[in-house]
């Protein structure tokens, strides 16, 4: 995937795990849990989303790498999604 | 002939306003179905029936504010549970067949975290300017907060100041009626936290745990063996619950709380535990919760999370009898073995109601929790 697919990706996952955001404009650059109150039940949703998503099997160490939309879409760039 | 009541959704509601009837007339109705969705101060919440029969009639409609007690409808039918439906017994109420989640219709280009935060600022989502595609997001909200006075007009949904209110209806009153006393420990859990990052190491992204899950899982295993902790205290007689049906307090984002219950928390397996919270954190979150979880909870948990404080004084939910506040889980210089070791500790404080139990229930209770949490594999 392309970057503005994969930044699609990850919207459409944050989206799934906290229906009340649904049409928020993300920050890219800063990280989902100072954005929206984004709590560790959210932030494990969202991985698991993202998971389903993208098929990547994501090890709980990299769970830091994963803070932001930006965050996320180099992530998986990296990945090869 | 059975009257339905508008329920009691805990000790702080007066009133709700219904949104729509899910059964119509005629409809043969089964214990456990929803029967209307009804909208408080915690949001909408789908209303469930405690017995058989069928729909007779719908003295209420859509858009209707019911007082608590009121009869919203009349179902034909015995009434075979033996339940009053506007106070629901404490022992567990089965879970029900999955009911859709579909949120209520949010309008058009306003988010609903948005139009959250608007309702409890004051201000009228229609008077706020959105951004360059067209939508009105918690930046617009927050932008339009600061330039404008608030107006009058307050939109229907889930009414912060309402919500505000009834919290503190039911804090005073448990400030004003519980004699509290407070029992804390801080508890080395380091043990738990590595058997869960070698559980999760093993497990797939989907099945991960959260450190609550264990946690709420080991703090109901205990309860059992402290019941007077666990039950409801209603005038002036205490009665111990059969089972642990937590009640967990989950933050709203946009402000608020809520404290829904999960049933029979200690005679869950981890998984079924883990599915429960996600799914109840779910619906908190999209503004959808049942009758039976705000109005059967024995005790409650309040675990304040990752990045956030030490400790917590929590105050008792009436009817309930105690709450357990855990802080976040901190590393500490520990003294173990007659050595300085770097532990992970976290502070665990018992609120308990002294017409009920003693400090020394709590530290009993503390001390079987230490324990049980250097044995997780027990689990």
């Amino acid at each position: 995937m392309n970057k503005p697919e994969l930044s699609e990706l990850v919207t459409r996952a944050l989206y799934a795990v906290a229906p009340d955001l649904e049409g928020e404009t993300i920050d890219p650059e800063t990280p989902f849990r100072d954005q929206f109150e984004f709590d560790s039940m959210d932030f494990l949703n969202f991985i698991i989303e993202l998971h389903q998503a993208s098929g990547e099997e994501i090890a709980e160490a990299d769970y830091p790498q994963l803070a932001s939309l930006n965050d996320c879409v180099s992530y998986l760039k990296q990945k090869n999604v | 002939m059975i009257e339905f009541k508008m329920p009691s959704l805990g000790a702080d509601m007066e009133q709700g306003t219904l949104v729509e009837w899910l059964k119509q007339p005629g409809d043969i109705i089964h214990r456990g179905d929803v029967l209307a969705v009804v909208e408080t101060q915690k949001g909408a919440i789908e209303i469930e029936v405690f017995n058989d029969g069928v729909l007779r009639d719908c003295r209420a409609s859509p858009g209707d504010r019911v007082p608590v007690g009121e009869v919203i409808a009349i179902l034909d039918g015995d009434d075979v549970s033996g339940m009053s439906i506007d106070k629901p017994s404490v022992s567990a109420v089965p879970s029900q067949a999955p009911v859709p989640d579909k949120p209520l219709s949010p309008g058009p280009r306003v988010t609903p975290a948005a139009r959250r935060l608007a309702q409890q600022i004051g201000l009228d989502v229609r008077n706020i300017a959105p951004d360059g595609s067209g939508v009105v997001g918690l930046r617009q909200v927050q932008a339009s907060s600061t330039e404008t006075s608030p107006p009058k007009v307050q939109p229907a949904g889930i009414d912060f100041k309402a919500m505000r209110a009834a919290i503190a209806a039911a804090m005073a009153r448990s400030n004003r009626e519980i004699p509290h006393y407070y029992v804390s420990s801080d508890i080395d859990v380091t043990v738990f936290m590595d058997w869960l990052a070698q559980e999760n190491a093993r497990r797939s992204v989907a099945d991960r745990l959260l450190y609550a899950v264990p946690l709420f899982r080991i703090l109901a295993g205990t309860l059992v063996d402290t019941p007077e902790l666990n039950g409801h205290y209603d005038q002036g007689t205490f009665s111990p619950a059969q089972t642990v049906n937590a009640g967990i307090a989950i933050a709203m984002r946009g402000g608020g709380l809520v404290a829904p219950s999960i049933q029979d928390v200690a005679g869950k397996s981890v998984d079924e535990l883990r599915i429960s919270l996600t799914d109840l954190v779910g619906r908190v979150r999209s503004g959808r919760l049942r009758s039976s979880e705000l109005s059967n909870a024995t005790v409650t948990f309040s675990n304040l999370g990752e990045r956030t404080a030490d400790t917590l004084m929590p105050i008792i939910y009436p009817p309930q009898v105690a709450i357990i506040g855990c802080g976040q889980i901190v590393r500490r210089p520990w003294v173990k073995d007659g050595e300085v070791h770097v532990r992970q500790i976290m502070s665990v404080t018992v609120a308990g109601d002294h017409r009920v139990s003693d400090g020394r229930s709590a530290a009993r209770f503390l001390s079987r929790f230490e324990k049980r949490l250097t044995k997780p594999e027990d689990l």
